[in-house]
């Protein structure tokens, strides 16, 4: 059991877990908790007591679209520093090199986003 | 034994999974139901003893291709309208583009000396891909730079046309 | 514990023919439901309560103190209060997506328990890749926040939702490269092999190894505020504009595990913190019985991170919120830029000085243990100034 893929059996046993206890106290909650007092208004969307003003699934943004392209994007980048970072120790001055070309590439598209706005929330 | 039980649940998650995203007729169920694939893919990983490409899979394509995915489905105009997605545009190019990616995971499967699920040894792999990464895989690390830097300059871009015409 | 089972299997405890996988297995299920029910989901409840006493303290208000002594079983009483209220699905809401998004959020919460190093042989899992294990899985939060402001149909929910997901994935760039400097000091992703390489004392722990590490401390501190949605980064559930953000709609039940979630979350992220720059579990080797350590061990674990949790309440109590454009250009104008200069910068420190710099320590050490003293004398001055004012005007 201390072998190989083993180490991960705990995290199948939490994701299990965590379904058990959300649908055990769902399932508690729909026993004791009042039913079947559902009324139009009970059911309709909460708009601060005022009848909602049509659906909620319209557009939003596009600023939060550009974030989540420059996560996505740095996000990459962090993925292929970790390995570097576990073995720099063993690399030495050449790893640092190369470690710090792929970090100036990124900077330009730092600051290119920069310029251009693409940070700015307005 | 365990090994095999594990393996087939996650392969059943991922392709039932794959199969909602591909033939839902609620788009927004499309990308939800993504999430299980991913996730099926990501245990896989983890079973053939590859233990850093598992949390990539969980770093890039449910932490972020995901979310973007969500935003896009969820930027789209009339997205409530049930019956936008799937609509059957171009079946035969999509055929071709289908067998062609078939032929080439085939062929992936066939030459790969594959691991018995679950006897693979957990060897720290984290450290061996940095080593690669410095030496036989040194241009593709850092075109991978130049890449990410494309990609970025496009989507700025791309998201500031579409602010302009949204303003 | 693997020894410990041995011998009870030796001795014939599980009878004459024992599969010792299948016990191995079991003894880890039970140390997992341990964790989950003895520590997760009471600790994210009995934080409430210490929330609520410690903001009305800030407030100079009493707090809940009815149920049980100083009101500590609140908690109980608030969980049987929601299990007892009606679960309501709105009726233009998607219902299997509004369903399923609690079992995600929840799932996200307990699953950074399961390498949780707790003391040098409490852990349930020590994987290689520990801490980019814990630091992936706050991905499944903001699918299940997602979900949940999508399935509501609300607009309160859906500003929520995407609000908190642009915010947690953008803080997540500067909490991820936060974890370089350690990682190039100690060269692993292993929880428990960064514990190991600091000490108990604290000239010997990461946020004072050199400066990038105590900068690379505060951001991911701030990082773990944003990334749970805490004050002053409350943006997506604040109350006076958003309802409660992307949990508007839910009732009850569902209502609670969000709630418990984020409560959790907040210890998780603590826990990251002293793991990574506080020196987690070390405690001087002052006793033999490894049991009797593991138990100091423990103790020293959790008074860190509760510390840093209490830190967190009390910000809460203390600061307002920001606008969503003052935190989007904390995150992408300050804490990234300086997150890749931190990262250079430890690269080189490391390169110079491959065994750490005794004398940096101690001038770091030195260094924080003065700001600490002139944040108390600042604090016993502006108490001292506010109880003149009181003694002047006993009306305010």
């Amino acid at each position: 059991m201390s072998s190989g893929v083993a180490v991960w059996f705990p995290i199948g046993v939490m994701i299990v877990g965590s379904a058990v206890v959300v649908g055990t106290m769902v399932s508690i909650n729909r026993l004791l908790g009042p039913r079947g007092r559902d009324s139009a208004v009970k059911s309709e969307a909460f708009e601060c007591g005022n009848p909602p003003s049509g659906g909620a699934w319209g557009r939003f943004s596009v600023r939060f679209y550009l974030t989540a392209i420059l996560f996505l994007l740095f996000d990459v980048e962090l993925v292929f520093l970790y390995p570097w970072a576990v073995a720099l120790r063993d690399l030495g001055m050449f790893g640092f090199v190369e470690a710090l070309v792929f970090i100036a590439v990124l900077a330009v598209g730092l600051i290119y986003a920069w310029r251009r706005g693409a940070l700015d929330w307005t | 034994m365990i090994a095999v039980i594990v393996f087939w649940t996650l392969a059943v998650i991922t392709v039932l999974s794959a199969m909602i995203t591909a033939f839902s007729r609620n788009i927004v169920y499309s990308a939800f139901a993504l999430l299980g694939s991913f996730a099926g893919v990501a245990g896989i990983y983890l079973l053939l003893g590859a233990d850093f490409l598992f949390i990539i899979q969980i770093f890039i394509y449910i932490g972020g291709i995901l979310v973007v995915t969500i935003f896009a489905v969820m930027l789209t105009q009339g997205v409530a309208d049930m019956n936008i997605s799937n609509r059957i545009v171009g079946l035969i190019p999509a055929a071709l583009i289908a067998l062609l990616a078939g032929a080439v995971m085939l062929e992936a499967i066939l030459r790969t000396p594959w691991p018995h699920p679950g006897t693979a040894a957990l060897n720290p792999t984290t450290h061996a891909i940095g080593n690669a990464f410095l030496g036989p895989f040194l241009l593709p690390f850092e075109i991978a730079s130049v890449v990410l830097l494309a990609a970025l300059i496009g989507a700025i871009v791309i998201s500031r046309q579409a602010a302009r015409a949204e303003a | 514990m693997q020894a410990w089972l041995d011998s009870l299997i030796a001795r014939g405890a599980f009878g004459p023919h024992p599969s010792p996988d299948l016990i191995y297995g079991a003894a880890i299920a039970i140390a997992c439901a341990l964790v989950l029910f003895l520590v997760a989901v009471p600790f994210a409840s009995i934080v409430t309560w210490v929330e609520r006493r410690v903001w009305a303290r800030i407030q100079s208000r009493i707090g809940p103190n009815r149920v049980g002594p100083n009101g500590f079983l609140q908690w109980l009483a608030d969980g049987f209060k929601h299990i007892c209220k009606e679960d309501v699905v709105p009726a233009e809401a998607d219902a299997p997506l509004f369903r399923l998004a609690p079992y995600l959020v929840v799932l996200a919460f307990i699953l950074p328990w399961a390498v949780m190093p707790f003391a040098s042989s409490l852990i349930l899992a020590d994987l290689n890749i520990g801490i980019l294990y814990i630091t992936a899985v706050p991905a499944l939060t903001v699918i299940g926040i997602l979900m949940a402001g999508w399935a509501s149909n609300n607009k309160w929910s859906l500003i929520g939702g995407i609000r908190s997901a642009a915010q947690i994935i953008s803080y997540e760039i500067p909490a991820g490269l936060a974890i370089f400097p350690v990682v190039l000091m100690t060269g692993t992703l292993s929880m428990q092999g960064i514990i190991r390489a600091q000490g108990w004392a604290p000239d010997r722990w990461f946020l004072f190894a050199n400066p990038f590490c105590f900068v690379a401390a505060v951001i991911l501190f701030i990082s773990g505020l944003a990334e749970n949605n805490r004050t002053p980064f409350d943006l997506p559930e604040a109350e006076s504009e958003l309802v409660a953000g992307f949990a508007t709609e839910y009732s009850s039940m569902r209502y609670l595990f969000f709630f418990m979630a984020e409560w959790g979350n907040m210890f998780i992220a603590a826990a990251i913190v002293v793991t990574l720059f506080l020196g987690g579990w070390q405690f001087p080797a002052i006793v033999q019985s490894p049991r009797l350590m593991n138990l100091l061990q423990l103790a020293t674990f959790m008074l860190k991170c509760l510390f840093l949790v209490f830190v967190s309440m009390w910000i809460r109590g203390t600061l307002p919120r920001v606008r969503i454009d003052q935190m989007m250009s904390l995150c992408w104008k300050y804490f990234v830029p300086i997150s890749f200069i931190n990262l250079l910068g430890t690269a080189v420190w490391v390169a110079i000085f491959p065994d750490g710099n005794r004398f940096t320590q101690w001038l770091m050490l030195s260094f924080g243990v003065a700001v600490v003293l002139l944040f108390l004398a600042r604090v016993v001055a502006f108490t001292r100034r506010a109880r003149m004012e009181l003694y002047f005007h006993p009306t305010i």
